[in-house]
């Protein structure tokens, strides 16, 4: 396992509100790994800094063998360097199919003229549907996204998560508002993904965290708490008083 | 587009048979044009009927290409019609030149002693500028002689401008109203800018006598506007065909996802800055194209054509035509500029309300304007979307 | 301190005017007719010469009666008649075919007579030199004290040497400081023209340093006075202002057509000079063997000259390199008219100093006239920025809402004809009436379209323009007056560059009312802390019990109804059009952008930067109002390059994305 996203000494104030306090996270590749914390320690806006919609006030963000620094790059070209995310509110495009919302998500070259001139192959025709048969919307490729129920986006959510085929796939809050045999069948994708890549899961399930069965960051106002496995940390004296004694 | 393995995919027509059917009506149109006016003489289809309905065509090709950046990418640009009147602008110069030259070169072909062509392109300038009280060409017409090259102009000035302007905005990531703003503002900039006396493009005179075709002045109006009247309806299928190329497939998925949710876009990998500047760009050039077919029909271009209300009305236009579909641009814009010049040309018959007569001159504005503001209300889907519901209602 | 000193001054003042009109009451029982007196010189007058004239004057004025010095004047105008029949003085109206004379003391019209039965008399000029020289003193010491200001603005009129002593002596005795002050100024002034000697015009000329009146400035530019001048070798014996570089002062062309002036080269052959020549010299279809249809280019017209000129037909024509030679052999220079180099020095030196206080009013003038249009602007877009900030939504018919107070304050003028009363009436009720305006556009059009702002825009344009022709046809195209009271009427002026109209005045004051008003609804009241909440947190504000609609509305009304008051306030000192809120809608727009939403700081730093930028610009360039707008729109597009979200722009999380 090699370090593929180093995190060292971020700070981010907003309006004197210190969100993020001197963070400092690293994760291999493989990896899977979960981030819990109570609402406000930063995980979201930890989240933010590394696909570079919010830029620390200090700090070094570094990425892959050639430790580049994700800080001066724009959100797409850190997304084109590997690093997916889903967000906690599932962000489909409602007015296009699930099959559009796929094939966007789809690795291929960006460029504006390479897709303006891009081709459907019967390869990436095959990937869509191999992706939402795992997703379950095998059914629903022609169906507007918008016309899908929560569980559904989510889900949706997920596939254009993995069709990126990120090295890094950054996932908040995937299990939040399925069914059981659906929080199983996610935790089975996400364990899968991580055994060739990194994976990093926020989550407040703690059920879901421990099928995970993987280490665990807390995070507490902003800084890393406690780290290791589920257990390690849940028997932490501080953890349990800021966050799981409540 | 050249490369033939790519134009039009395979069943790209057959993927989208809105785009055929509305080729069909265009030829079909174009043939009545045609036909009514060659076959039955001016009293059917007068000559300048022709000519309204050949700028009808160049006011959809714009719609449409409003219809792709505002309806399909989401930036409601207040500056399309700058580029359209730079369009007008960059072929008046030639048209004007061009004239000129003749005139000047007849008269002075009675002198003793040939001209120079430095007294030539005096005589020209004095002959054009003198409206200014300036006898001097400005370098802005360096290549006003020339039909090819001011034909590039029509196409680079704008692009470039929209290519300059939009990288400036999209880089700052000014969206929404305040980019809504800026392009107004720019359109604003322009139109003052044209507005002076002197920079070099007559001020508030514009350019006028467009309609006189240097070259085919032996040619009767009718016929010069019947060939506009095709040029303008061969521009609108052949931008259509080329805004309906684009808008299907991945890069329509692309841009519709931008106006929907950017910052998304922007988390799965894509450039979304060099999308909104290549849409922007693009359409910025067709806005131009179909400026230059426009005003030489209309005959006069002056600054008060791009002012900013105009790029406005083609929001409008698009709008009440239904956004996010580009028949739907045609439609409003052809309805719309049409009613309005029918309406304000004292076409449409007074009101009389007993106690006060509606006269259409004064009141059409009033009827376009609470209209709109129903149709924003009431059909967001515009006229094209009444269209949906009652082909879908059995 | 500076009120016991006025107090003093007035006293003085009304003492010696007291004493000055009784003593002028005595002379004039004891003579109140000058017809006696004049007659007493009547020889004199009517045939008046320049040897004798001086004592005659001298006595006329040492009577001081009341009419006399307005006898000389006309006198020395040759307005005066003398009757032969009986040798009476008077004056006289020219009628079409008649003289009426006037009795030189009642005033009234004696007769009516032919131009032949009077004799109208004419001082030469040697007399009336000496008249006017012994009324100027006359009329300084004069007891009124406006009398002796009109003698002031008269020789400042027409200033000479003469002026100089008699203006001294008067000021000895000048009782009034402000008249005494004015006196002092024209001496120096005098003196600095003329006086005896030149330690004494130095002292002036360095006296009126800094001085940023129009005389003094004028009286310092003559004294600095150039004129062009040309010579082969420079000139030693005159005053040299500069010599003048070739190409970098003067180029060749300008140095080339100063020596044509000065007659010291020929003119330059131009190429329609050269092309006439050629049509005179036309033989069988040739010029000089070179046919007709080769003529034209210069080259080959060169060449036909030359045949021309080999031929002996033409005068030979001046070589390329003859400009420069003549330019070469000519030294170019400015001299100064004034001799004397340490005048002109000085003079110079003065202007110096004159053009920094110049510059420094002028700038001081700029901030006032920067002020006035931030105000304007301020007014103009302080409702937009409200309703924008609270709603995210854009009020194209924010301008007709700008005409609509207007015309609302043209209407309440046609009832109420009293101008501070109705506008008295006229600003509420503008308020009111646009209020209504904006709560009803908010009820029916924007509430149902708050989840699309780009729309809002547009159904706003279209109540814009339905607006905008329905005054067209309500009140006609032509501009309709909003007269505004006397006592906005006025400027108010420090100097002769600084100076602002009242109702400027009233605008900024208006403005600065209205910030404070905002400020406190905004920061002091229930009102203000939800709208504040809405702004920041739309969610979180409507979970908390605040109704999001009512906010809403009450923001949009209050943003209209400012704007019904700005349309008075603009419609006071611009016209009302049904097209006046067109104008403002773009620079509005402009300042909300540039000031950042959702702030009353925002915008007020954005009405005054762009108002103080498009006055900057326009002084830059004073010709050319639409230039200064145009870079001021590039100024806005990129101001926004670098600050997205305007110069006060909100922060973290509240900001969105």
């Amino acid at each position: 396992m090699t370090t593929l996203l180093e995190v060292s000494g971020v700070s981010v104030t907003f309006d004197g509100f210190r969100a993020i306090n001197n963070l400092s996270i690293q994760i291999g590749e493989p990896e899977l790994r979960a981030v819990i914390g109570p609402n406000g320690a930063g995980k979201t806006t930890f989240m933010d800094i590394v696909t570079g919609k919010t830029r620390p006030d200090e700090g070094r963000v570094i990425w892959g063998e050639k430790s580049v620094s994700l800080l001066g790059m724009s959100e797409s070209a850190i997304a084109r360097a590997g690093i997916g995310r889903k967000f906690q509110k599932p962000t489909v495009f409602e007015e296009q199919t699930v099959r559009e919302n796929l094939a966007m998500a789809l690795r291929n070259k960006r460029g504006p003229f390479d897709v303006l001139f891009h081709k459907r192959s019967r390869k990436g025709a095959a990937r869509i549907a191999e992706l939402a048969e795992e997703i379950g919307l095998r059914d629903h490729l022609p169906r507007r996204a918008g016309a899908l129920s929560h569980g559904q986006k989510q889900w949706l959510e997920i596939g254009m998560l993995l069709a990126q085929d990120p090295r890094l796939l950054l996932v908040d809050e995937p299990a939040a508002g399925m069914t059981p045999a659906e929080r199983e069948h996610t935790t089975d994708i996400l364990k899968r993904a991580a055994k060739t890549h990194a994976v990093m899961v926020i989550e407040h399930d703690m059920e879901f965290i421990r099928r995970l069965g993987c280490k665990v960051t807390v995070l507490h106002e902003g800084a890393v708490l406690a780290e290791g496995s589920l257990d390690h940390v849940t028997q932490n004296k501080e953890v349990i008083d800021v966050y799981l004694g409540r | 587009m050249t490369r033939p393995d790519i134009t039009p995919r395979k069943g790209f027509l057959a993927e989208n048979p809105s785009v055929s059917w509305f080729l069909g009506c265009l030829g079909l149109f174009t043939l009545g044009v045609t036909v009514l006016s060659q076959g039955f003489g001016p009293a059917l289809l007068s000559t300048s009927m022709v000519k309204i309905l050949g700028m009808t065509l160049c006011l959809c090709l714009i719609a449409v290409a409003m219809d792709v950046v505002w309806g399909y990418c989401g930036i409601l640009s207040l500056g399309h019609f700058a580029f359209f009147g730079i369009g007008g602008y960059a072929i008046g110069m030639w048209l004007m030149y061009a004239r000129t030259e003749g005139i000047v070169v007849e008269s002075l072909a009675n002198a003793p002693i040939p001209p120079t062509q430095a007294e030539t392109r005096d005589a020209i300038a004095t002959q054009i500028f003198g409206v200014v009280g300036s006898n001097e060409l400005p370098a802005l017409w360096a290549f006003a002689h020339s039909l090819p090259l001011q034909l590039v102009m029509v196409a680079l000035v704008p692009g470039l401008l929209a290519l300059v302007f939009g990288w400036l905005a999209f880089r700052s990531r000014v969206t929404g109203v305040y980019l809504s703003i800026l392009t107004q503002a720019m359109t604003l900039a322009l139109s003052l800018y044209l507005f002076q006396n002197d920079t070099g493009l007559r001020g508030n005179n514009g350019l006028s006598g467009l309609q006189n075709i240097p070259g085919l002045l032996h040619l009767p109006q009718s016929t010069i506007a019947l060939w506009f009247f095709w040029a303008s309806a061969l521009a609108l299928g052949l931008g259509y065909l080329l805004f309906a190329w684009l808008v299907s497939g991945k890069f329509g998925s692309v841009i519709r996802a931008i106006r929907d949710n950017e910052a998304r876009v922007r988390f799965l990998g894509y450039h979304v800055e060099s999308y909104k500047l290549l849409v922007f760009t693009l359409t910025a050039i067709v806005s131009g194209l179909a400026g230059a077919l426009y005003y030489p029909q209309a005959g006069i271009i002056n600054p008060a054509e791009i002012a900013p209300i105009a790029s406005i009305y083609l929001a409008v236009w698009v709008a009440i035509g239904g956004r996010g579909r580009l028949y739907g641009a045609v439609i409003g814009a052809a309805v719309v500029s049409l009613a309005s010049s029918w309406f304000t040309g004292g076409g449409a018959p007074d009101v009389n309300l007993g106690f006060y007569t509606i006269n259409w001159t004064d009141w059409w504005l009033v009827l376009l304007g609470l209209g709109f503001v129903a149709v924003t209300l009431f059909f967001p889907r515009g006229i094209s979307g009444l269209f949906d519901m009652l082909v879908r209602k059995p | 301190m500076r009120f016991t000193a006025l107090f003093a001054r007035a006293l003085l003042i009304l003492v010696t005017f007291i004493g000055l009109s009784l003593a002028r009451a005595e002379m004039a029982t004891a003579q109140d007719s000058l017809q006696p007196i004049l007659q007493g010189h009547a020889a004199d007058l009517a045939k008046p010469s320049r040897q004798t004239i001086g004592p005659v004057i001298a006595e006329l004025l040492a009577t001081d009666h009341p009419g006399i010095a307005d006898f000389l004047r006309k006198w020395e105008a040759r307005e005066v008649y003398q009757r032969p029949t009986d040798g009476l003085f008077f004056y006289a109206e020219e009628t079409t075919d008649a003289l009426r004379l006037i009795d030189i003391d009642s005033g009234e019209t004696v007769a009516e007579v032919g131009s032949r039965d009077v004799d109208q008399i004419r001082p030469n000029a040697g007399v009336r030199r000496e008249v006017a020289a012994a009324l100027v003193p006359y009329e300084l010491n004069a007891p009124d004290p406006a009398r002796r200001l009109a003698a002031l603005t008269a020789i400042a009129r027409s200033s000479d040497a003469s002026q100089i002593a008699p203006l001294a002596q008067s000021i000895e005795t000048e009782p009034d400081a402000d008249l005494r002050t004015r006196k002092e100024r024209m001496l120096a002034l005098l003196t600095a023209q003329f006086g005896e000697t030149k330690a004494a015009r130095l002292d002036a000329i360095s006296a009126l340093s800094g001085d940023i009146s129009i005389e003094a400035r004028s009286v310092l530019n003559q004294l600095a006075a150039r004129r062009d001048g040309v010579a082969q070798t420079l000139p030693e014996d005159i005053n040299i202002a500069r010599v003048l570089e070739l190409g970098t002062d003067i180029t060749e062309a300008a140095a080339y057509d100063r020596l044509v002036a000065e007659n010291l080269a020929p003119p330059p052959q131009t190429a329609k000079d050269l092309r006439d020549v050629l049509a005179q010299h036309i033989v069988g279809g040739t010029v000089g063997g070179v046919p007709l249809h080769l003529l034209n280019t210069t080259e080959v017209r060169a060449r036909a000259y030359e045949a021309l000129e080999a031929a002996g037909t033409v005068p030979p024509r001046a070589a390329p390199d003859e400009v420069a030679n003549a330019v070469a052999a000519h030294v170019f220079y400015q001299e100064y008219l004034q001799p004397d180099p340490d005048i002109t020095q000085a003079a110079e030196a003065a202007l110096d100093t004159t053009r920094i206080a110049l510059g420094l009013y002028q700038t001081a003038d700029l901030v006032l006239d920067g002020l006035s249009l931030a105000s304007i602007f301020f007014l103009a877009a302080i409702g937009l920025a409200i309703t924008f900030g609270v709603m995210g939504v854009i009020n194209m018919a924010h301008g007709e809402f700008i005409m609509m107070g207007a015309y609302t304050g043209y209407v309440v003028q046609l009832f109420i004809p009293d101008y501070t009363l109705s506008l008295l009436i006229a600003l509420p009720l503008a308020f009111a009436v646009t209020f209504g305006a904006g709560v009803a556009m908010e009820r029916l059009v924007i509430r149902h379209l708050y989840t699309r702002p780009l729309e809002t825009l547009l159904a706003t344009f279209g109540i814009s323009i339905a607006l905008q022709q329905l005054a067209k046809n309500i009140f006609g195209t032509q501009a309709r007056p909003l007269t505004a009271p006397d006592w906005l009427g006025g400027a108010i002026t420090l100097n002769d560059i600084v100076g602002i109209s009242t109702i400027r005045v009233a605008i900024f004051v208006l403005a600065l009312i209205f910030l404070a008003l905002l400020l406190y609804i905004l920061k002091r009241t229930r009102l203000g802390l939800e709208v504040r909440a809405v702004t920041q947190n739309p969610g979180m504000a409507a979970s908390m019990g605040i109704n999001p609609d009512r906010i809403n509305m009450l923001t949009f009304g209050l943003g209209s109804g400012i704007a019904g008051i700005a349309g008075v306030a603009i419609g006071l000192y611009a016209q009302v059009t049904s097209e006046m809120g067109a104008n403002y809608i773009v620079q509005s727009f402009m300042t909300v952008v540039v000031g950042g939403v959702g702030n009353v700081w925002g915008t007020l730093a954005g009405a005054s930067l762009i108002g103080f930028l498009q006055k900057g610009i326009e002084w830059f360039n004073p010709s050319n109002t639409l230039a200064a707008q145009t870079y001021m729109v590039l100024f806005v597009i990129l101001f926004i390059q670098f600050r997205p979200k305007g110069i006060v722009a909100l922060k973290g999380r509240a900001a969105g994305d």
